[in-house]
């Protein structure tokens, strides 16, 4: 019972120095990680080299290779794919920044008491109901060929642009239902603190359910952006080239779809530094805002 | 290196080591003569903030331990120190014979058989203060649910909470929140019951309520370390009251006398204070 003796006490004012078990406690959480780490290391060679073993040694894998990895047709694709790579990028971004207005504006109106926008709740709700009904594919399909068949005055009759029109109105749809959910699980108290202060409805969900509800949404809304940054690839649909029907066709042309995998490495490159991004944000906020908590 | 070997009362199940308690069987000859909570020369510290310092205390079974003292003075942290959901960054502390600070004891065998109820009451709003008080009892004790409910339900009647079984916790008020609360870590059947501060956040009228059941379980020898602001009720139920001061305990003795005839300025201060003398 070694372990029940006192440990020698410092005096208030000494500065403090680990006891003797202390530190023979830090030696064996030491171990312990030491140990985690060797497990973990060792599971993952195990489990990663029996993966990548069974590929190889399957029987296809020479003709699989030569047709999806040759360095040789990935290096002759690359300039071209990284060029109608941009468009995918671009339609991502300007849809993105549309989306999150739209969704937000939408989830506002459906959380609203006002009756005067009683009207604009009923077409919200609507607009949520049918927009996310309706495949994304169908949706590019629709706005990119029958839009710029009605031949309006003043209105563009580029495919790009009225695919991006799609895109933003199918994610919109999801996008504000996930506002919405937020909005709503910011507990009552809040509500009723900040109206205690004084402040309107108004003011009460912008600046205080508001801000709290979009941190609580940052994973779904990651969720459904890397799904977006996948779905511009939709726009081929409509005969626009962008890098996946670029790679389509070059592999079509050469008898070989290692662009295809350039393809994929390309939405990797482009996904796993926001997801990053997020896992930081929401992090951050857990630090500042709960502490002691883990 | 005996203090860093593993724990193997605390590998055990419940059921064996009481046997083994019955049999006389246990390997610490010393267990029943000594206490049941060990504190010793215990230092926590948020990076550069120190919260606890050389704290050191004992509890034996059936007592009844206060620690009083200003918010921030350590006293909440103790009590998750105790509980092991604070890490501990020097010192021991020895429950039932067994060092618990050891990085290589479980802490969940050792929370199995120490109850906690916190100031904010923390019950799940997801389930019925029936399910509360069975939750535990099935998953972690291993009941069959008949038996955890009826125990549950045993405690529940005694302390007049029978018509809320079925209610979700934020239906109830603060009041019988709390002792629904106490009534979860009392289904355990913990062998000590940590309570922090949990009047805190109670009108007055409904302080009288939960500790009523406090004092119930102190009559029936339940032994309790708790931090509280109640001091005519720490003087009425304390065995022991430990005054805190900026993490170091200044001052401990029993309540007639650290309550009435404190010896160091500090502690008549801070009772002036609170009693509003």
């Amino acid at each position: 019972m070694t372990s029940a003796q006192p440990v020698a006490a410092t005096s208030p004012d000494a500065p403090w120095r680990p006891s003797e078990r202390e530190r023979q406690r830090r030696r064996v959480r030491r171990r312990q990680r030491l140990r985690s780490l060797a497990i973990a290391s060792l599971a993952t060679v195990l489990v990663l080299g029996g993966l990548v073993l069974g590929l190889v040694n399957s029987p296809g894998w020479p003709a699989v290779r030569a047709l999806f990895l040759d360095a040789g047709f990935a290096r002759d694709a690359l300039p071209g794919i990284r060029e109608h790579f941009w468009l995918n990028v671009r339609l991502f971004l300007v849809a993105e920044a549309g989306i999150l207005v739209l969704g937000l504006l939408v989830a506002l109106i459906r959380v609203s008491r006002s009756p005067l926008l009683a009207p604009v709740r009923l077409l919200a709700v609507v607009y949520t109901d049918v927009f996310r009904g309706i495949p994304t594919l169908l949706l590019v399909l629709l706005l990119g060929f029958g839009l710029p068949a009605l031949q309006l005055q003043g209105v563009t009759t580029s495919r790009t642009v009225w695919a991006c029109v799609a895109l933003i109105l199918s994610y919109g749809a999801y996008v504000a239902e996930v506002f919405r959910s937020g909005i709503e699980s910011v507990h009552p108290s809040q509500v009723a603190s900040a109206a205690a202060l004084g402040l309107s409805r108004a003011q009460t969900l912008r600046l205080v359910v508001v801000p709290q509800a979009v941190r609580r949404v940052i994973p779904p809304l990651l969720n459904d952006f890397v799904s977006l940054q996948k779905d511009t690839a939709l726009v081929s649909v409509l005969g626009v080239v962008e890098a996946v029907s670029f790679a389509q066709d070059y592999g079509n042309f050469n008898f070989n779809y290692t662009a295809y995998v350039v393809v994929a490495g390309f939405f990797i490159a482009l996904t796993v530094p926001t997801a990053r991004l997020t896992d930081w944000l929401a992090a951050r906020a857990r630090r500042r805002e709960q502490p002691g908590q883990r | 290196m005996s203090g860093i070997e593993p724990d193997e009362d605390f590998g055990r199940d419940d059921e064996e080591r009481r046997r083994a308690a019955l049999a006389g069987d246990l390997t610490s000859g010393l267990a029943t003569t000594a206490p049941l909570l060990s504190v010793r020369d215990v230092r926590k510290a948020y990076g550069r903030q120190v919260v606890l310092a050389d704290v050191s205390l004992d509890v034996a079974r059936g007592d009844v331990v206060c620690l009083i003292g200003s918010s921030g003075s350590g006293k909440s942290t103790l009590l998750r120190c105790l509980n092991l959901l604070e890490p501990i960054d020097d010192g021991v502390i020895v429950f039932d014979g067994r060092e618990i600070s050891d990085p290589l004891v479980d802490a969940r065998r050792v929370r199995r058989r120490i109850g906690m109820v916190f100031q904010a009451y923390n019950l799940f709003p997801h389930l019925t203060v029936l399910q509360n008080c069975t939750l535990a009892p099935r998953h972690v004790h291993g009941l069959r649910r008949r038996e955890a409910r009826d125990r549950a339900r045993d405690l529940l009647d005694r302390f007049g909470l029978a018509e809320h079984a079925g209610s979700y916790p934020d239906r109830l008020s603060g009041g019988q929140q709390q002792r629904a609360a106490l009534v979860r870590a009392l289904c355990a059947q913990p062998d000590v019951l940590l309570l922090d501060e949990i009047t805190a956040a109670l009108d007055p009228e409904r302080v009288g309520d939960v500790l009523d059941v406090v004092r119930e379980l102190a009559a029936a020898g339940t032994t309790m370390v708790l931090a509280t602001h109640e001091m005519a009720f720490a003087r009425e139920i304390a065995t022991t009251v430990h005054f805190l001061d900026a993490g170091r305990i200044l001052e401990s003795g029993p309540p007639e006398r650290l309550l009435v005839a404190p010896r160091e300025e500090r502690t008549r201060a801070f009772l002036s204070r609170v009693v509003g003398g």
